[in-house]
């Protein structure tokens, strides 16, 4: 197991108006499977997805990744643990414009600390991965929605994490694109060393879904097996 | 330049607008800083000018002397009994006054005169053409060849003019290290012929130069021309006075700090503002890096080195351009005073750490605060 969920809870505001986001939610993931956390707006999807990310810090509750409480670390530790063991993707990808897309996939090992030109070396080899090496050196803004997602994909596994977190994936894209991207995402990122977590709430992804858990109100409603 | 660094710079200059506007703004204030603080060191190095050019080590006045412009002519018994003190090993006596000189052309020009010492001629001007001794024919007076040489119609050896209606000959043309500041040409003779020549109070000695047998003799020298009720002063000392002089007695020193403390202000506000818009901007990406990994003290240092890139750049393009300005000043107009020395341009630098640093607290402040939580609520 790489993450376990244990009686999560997270409010927002004061006592007198206050909020639940997540009301003592437990989840757990396996490495090699691609978890997909569904629900409607509000239902706590996206909140659930920091708190596991080392992002947003739960009220109660622990949350134990690859045998480490991480709300336990200090902020810099927990930077740590993000920068190392998680990759993410974010909905509108946050690309930086006037880097190249070689230069944004590096980031995260800039922020490692890894050589400049290293950096850049290990993201081309990453950029063919995902298929895109002849536009290494153009601005993001110069390729398509899912050429961009590709891009956001390129960075969230270039240092190599063992925790990929993608937050509505497909929300900026077409259909078939976001069929495409999660297909890809299925058969040539995930393996036996890595689980993925995907926040979505667009059925038509489904079916890449190792198992898919669904939110409501701030609570885990059910628990489904795997997808086709 | 470690990869971080790197990257702060592409975003720094991701967006060319407020770039240029930051280096504009500092390079503005720089400029002004600097224009100001030269203007004010120029000004006062050239009012110091008859120290520097006369060269003695140790100058004895009455006390409320406090610029070389406005000797209060002193006994002659003060030279003797200054001579007479012990550690002193000579001591001579030196005019400085004005004198109204009427050119060949018929025109009219005041003059400074300096009266040197007959026997001595101590502080004496270096002659580029004539020989010092011909400062001894009659009327013989050497002339400066400064920004204000033309004044006197640019005369040759030879020349005759009068001055306090006395005949006056140039005997000798002189280069002196530092020009006068307030626009008059300077003539030396000796110390009789100026006290014959221009009208004087009944006491006639402006200053007496004196030569201290070694340093040590400099504080009791000091001590016992006090006795004798009149002050001593090494030449270090008497610049100082001078400066002091000009900086808090004259409404010169308050205004350009008035002047240089807009600037400031100026640079501050417009990098402060511009620098605080630039990461209000990038909130997100610096979110972004946040919640990728990026630890606070790496977003601090960043943003830190951001605006001291934009601050060194403004740095330095003030300052060429503040240069470039003195210069063609200089090449323009005769004794332009300003000059840029260590002490302004170190003010300067200073000031520009000051605003790069404060603008980037403004911008820290902002970065620290930002909740990576937000770039997933996008």
């Amino acid at each position: 197991m790489i993450v376990d969920v244990q009686k999560v809870t997270k409010w927002f505001g004061e006592e007198s108006a206050r909020t639940y986001a997540l009301r003592e939610v437990s989840i757990d993931v396996d490495f090699g499977e691609m978890l997909y956390i569904v629900g409607p707006s509000g239902s706590g999807k996206t909140t659930l997805l920091s708190v596991i990310s080392g992002i947003l810090r739960p009220n109660a509750g622990s949350v134990i990744v690859e045998g480490k409480d991480i709300w336990t670390l200090d902020s810099d530790a927990l930077a740590d643990f993000r920068l190392h063991e998680v990759g993410f993707v974010f909905q509108d990808y946050h690309l930086f414009p006037r880097l190249t897309v070689v230069e944004n996939i590096a980031v995260p090992l800039i922020l490692r600390r890894v050589h400049w030109d290293e950096g850049l070396q290990k993201a081309r080899k990453i950029l063919e991965v995902v298929g895109l090496s002849g536009k290494a050196d153009l601005p993001p803004q110069k390729l398509s929605g899912g050429e961009q997602q590709r891009v956001a994909i390129a960075r969230a596994i270039v240092a190599e994490p063992d925790l990929l977190i993608l937050d509505e994936p497909t929300a900026s894209l077409d259909g078939d694109t976001g069929k495409k991207i999660l297909a890809f995402v299925k058969n040539n990122i995930l393996n036996e060393r890595r689980a993925i977590i995907v926040v979505t709430h667009d059925d038509r992804i489904y079916e890449y879904a190792s198992r898919i858990v669904h939110m409501e109100d701030g609570r885990v409603t059910d628990h489904t097996g795997a997808g086709p | 330049m470690s990869g971080l660094l790197r990257l702060a710079l592409k975003l720094l200059l991701s967006d060319r607008g407020k770039f240029v506007t930051l280096v504009i703004g500092i390079t503005f204030s720089v400029f002004l800083m600097m224009l100001m603080t030269s203007m004010f060191f120029g000004i006062i190095e050239h009012s110091a000018a008859n120290i520097i050019n006369v060269g003695a080590k140790m100058w004895v006045m009455d006390p409320d002397v406090q610029t070389p412009q406005n000797a209060i002519p002193m006994p002659d018994y003060v030279l003797d009994a200054v001579r007479s003190i012990p550690g002193v090993e000579y001591a001579m006596p030196l005019y400085v006054g004005s004198g109204l000189v009427h050119l060949n052309n018929g025109s009219y020009q005041a003059a400074t005169v300096v009266g040197l010492d007959d026997a001595t001629l101590f502080g004496r001007p270096n002659l580029i053409q004539g020989n010092i001794l011909d400062i001894y024919r009659n009327d013989g007076f050497i002339v400066v060849d400064d920004g204000n040489y033309a004044k006197l119609d640019s005369p040759k050896i030879g020349t005759t003019f009068e001055i306090n209606d006395h005949r006056g000959v140039i005997t000798g043309i002189a280069r002196v290290s530092i020009g006068g500041l307030f626009g008059l040409p300077t003539l030396y003779t000796t110390y009789t012929r100026a006290t014959q020549d221009l009208p004087s109070t009944r006491y006639l000695t402006s200053f007496i130069l004196v030569q201290p047998k070694a340093d040590r003799d400099v504080v009791p020298i000091e001590a016992a021309v006090k006795k004798l009720g009149y002050l001593a002063v090494t030449d270090q000392q008497f610049v100082q006075r001078n400066d002091r002089f000009y900086e808090f007695q004259t409404a010169l020193g308050t205004n350009i700090l008035i002047m240089t403390l807009i600037s400031f202000i100026v640079g501050l506000s417009i990098a402060g503002e511009t620098f605080y818009m630039f990461v209000l901007d990038n909130l997100e990406r610096f979110g972004a890096l946040k919640a990728i990994g990026a630890k606070s003290g790496e977003l601090v240092q960043m943003i830190f080195f951001q605006s001291l890139v934009v601050g060194f750049l403004g740095f330095g393009l003030g300052v060429l351009l503040s240069s470039a300005l003195i210069a063609f000043g200089k090449l323009r107009i005769p004794n332009y005073a300003a000059v840029i020395t260590y002490q302004n341009l170190f003010m300067a630098l200073v000031m520009v750490l000051v605003i790069s640093v404060f603008s980037a607290y403004l911008g820290i402040r902002k970065v620290i605060r930002i909740d990576p939580f937000s770039v997933f609520r996008g």
